[in-house]
């Protein structure tokens, strides 16, 4: 589904990322690793669109996608969340999720002053949608809080709702337990794994949380320093003694 | 009771120019939500408004029309069909190709922008002003014949009337439609809104144009009701606006329309009691408090700056 490869970002003389490969294949979840200031994030950026790879490619679904605009890269069917949440604070829960469905609507202008019955039935559509994953997600009862009053957990969950409900073939999460308790960890984790088994969603994920990472993952790509270190199967990688060089020191 | 007439008085024509003010901050305030940028252009945009209502208000006398309501529909359509084109125009002229540039960059092209709109209006209408027929006319007169009597003129009520309705309608618009609700997503995370698909570029000109189209009414309104226009016309407006938008807080809709009502009665207060000459003084003078005090404005709320 997803195929990087060769990836190289070079941000004048410091070369963030080298020659590093990833792929997703449909219904897999697959983790990148690696100490703080591997390049992980930069492989995201590099994947959605923030960043122009100066070497390399990325195919999605076969399609070249690499140096193309974010917004054209996300219509293909894929989305992603970032380390920090980035929700619509002011906006209720549940516009965030309508809002996030905003494409798939027919926004004529016309259509929605007279409130036609093509623009009300999809509206509907579109509020169904958003109900089921918030309900999905635990958070029906706050749909009408500001998402910028919910604990940081539910803000985190919401993202991956509003990520859902675009109906995506690939998620792509940045760090999403970071700042979480063990508790909401664990919510995660499970959600994680059904998005994958009952949604379909292939899923690529940076993450710190070695037990969640261990737990969910049926592919690690491990990276230090810009370049690729290891990659196998979370058993493999555990045993991988460039790995453990990497996360412990030289012994 | 004669004082209290008198008060009332400038309360009431503080508050018809204050909603005028409010209609035209309303696209200052909106763009700069989304963009964060000044459209320095606006003025002229409601300056040409008022041109297109005054051409189509002749054109129709010329025509033989008498029937006021038919006039005042068409007239307030033509103006919002070319205000709103404008608006497009310029956003598509001066801030799209600039935009991620530097922020002085869009600022230079929209002022150069607005100096081209005016000039051509200049070459094209003639620059003194044309008079504009005064189509509402007559009122309701409070007090007794031989001291001080309050006035409420039918075009003060009208344009009470038209701003409460726009207001309305854009309230409306902004909480209810789809529409409306990408804009307040673009507004908070354009980033965000681009990467969920939302086409942002859609809905930056729909600002402009929704802007503009409020100027175009506010154009047709208080030509009427100054009976003349100018290609300067919309210079002064614009600068008011703009305070009233800083006043209430710039990017905020509520604060656009407070702000506005709080200018137009802080000026029409100065010139009833203290002198005409001095309501710019004023009002420029709360814009400077407000940046002392309260940078944010009055309904404004402290800039997080975005990582």
């Amino acid at each position: 589904m997803l195929e990087v490869q060769n990836l190289s970002m070079r941000f004048g003389g410091l070369l963030a990322v080298d020659q590093v490969s990833v792929d997703v294949q449909e219904h897999e979840i697959v983790s990148i690793i690696g100490p703080n200031g591997a390049g992980k994030t930069t492989v995201f950026n590099c994947i959605s669109g923030f960043y122009k790879p100066t070497g390399g490619k990325i195919l999605f679904r076969g399609q070249e996608i690499q140096g193309k605009p974010d917004y054209k890269i996300s219509r293909l069917g894929m989305v992603r969340t970032f380390q920090h949440v980035r929700l619509f604070g002011k906006m209720t829960v549940v516009e965030n999720l309508l809002v996030a469905q905003h494409r798939h609507l027919n926004t004529n202008l016309i259509a929605g002053l007279l409130k036609t019955p093509d623009y009300r039935e999809r509206e509907k559509k579109s509020l169904e949608r958003a109900r089921y994953w918030l309900e999905r997600v635990g958070l029906i009862d706050m749909a009408n809080w500001e998402a910028g009053n919910l604990a940081y957990g539910q803000q985190r969950r919401l993202e991956i709702a509003r990520c859902m409900v675009t109906e995506p073939q690939l998620l792509m999460l940045d760090e999403p337990a970071a700042g979480l308790n063990p508790a909401e960890t664990k919510e995660l984790d499970q959600l994680i794994v059904s998005l994958k088994e009952d949604y379909n969603v292939s899923v690529l994920l940076i993450e710190h949380d070695m037990s969640l990472v261990m737990g969910i993952s049926d592919r690690i790509n491990v990276i230090n320093q810009g370049r690729p270190l290891a990659s196998g199967t979370p058993d493999e990688i555990r045993q991988n003694d460039d790995v453990i060089k990497a996360y412990l020191g030289e012994a | 009771m004669q004082d209290l007439l008198y008060f009332f008085q400038q309360l009431i024509n503080g508050l018809t120019i204050g909603s005028t003010y409010a209609l035209i901050a309303i696209g200052y305030t909106m763009v700069y939500g989304i963009i964060g940028m000044i459209n320095f252009a606006h003025g002229e945009i409601y300056m040409i408004g008022a041109y297109t209502a005054l051409i189509a208000i002749t054109g129709l006398a010329s025509f033989g029309v008498a029937w006021l309501p038919l006039i005042l529909i068409v007239a307030l359509i033509c103006a919002m069909l070319v205000s709103s084109s404008m608006g497009w125009a310029v956003e598509r002229v001066a801030y799209r190709p600039v935009r991620g540039r530097h922020r002085l960059i869009p600022l230079i092209s929209a002022i150069g922008m607005s100096i081209f709109l005016q000039n051509y209006v200049h070459l094209a209408q003639g620059s003194r002003n044309i008079g504009f027929p005064a189509l509402i006319e007559g009122g309701f007169q409070f007090g007794s014949s031989e001291g001080f009597q309050m006035s409420l003129s039918y075009m003060q009520i009208t344009i009470f009337v038209t701003t409460l309705v726009c207001m309305t309608v854009l309230s409306l618009f902004i909480s209810r439609s789809r529409t409306g609700r990408a804009c307040r997503a673009v507004s908070q995370d354009l980033g965000m809104a681009n990467l969920l698909g939302i086409d942002t570029n859609r809905i930056i000109s729909a600002t402009f144009v929704i802007g503009a189209a409020l100027a175009a009414v506010a154009g047709l309104l208080l030509g009427m009701y100054y009976g003349s226009v100018d290609p300067l016309f919309g210079f002064i407006a614009g600068l008011k606006a703009f305070t009233a938008a800083v006043l209430g807080g710039i990017g905020s809709i509520p604060g656009a329309m407070l702000g506005g009502l709080i200018l137009g009665v802080a000026e029409s207060m100065t010139s009833g009691y203290l002198s005409g000459e001095y309501k710019d003084v004023i009002s420029f003078s709360l814009l400077i408090l407000i940046l002392l005090f309260k940078p944010t404005g009055l309904l404004g709320k402290p800039e997080v700056e975005k990582i």
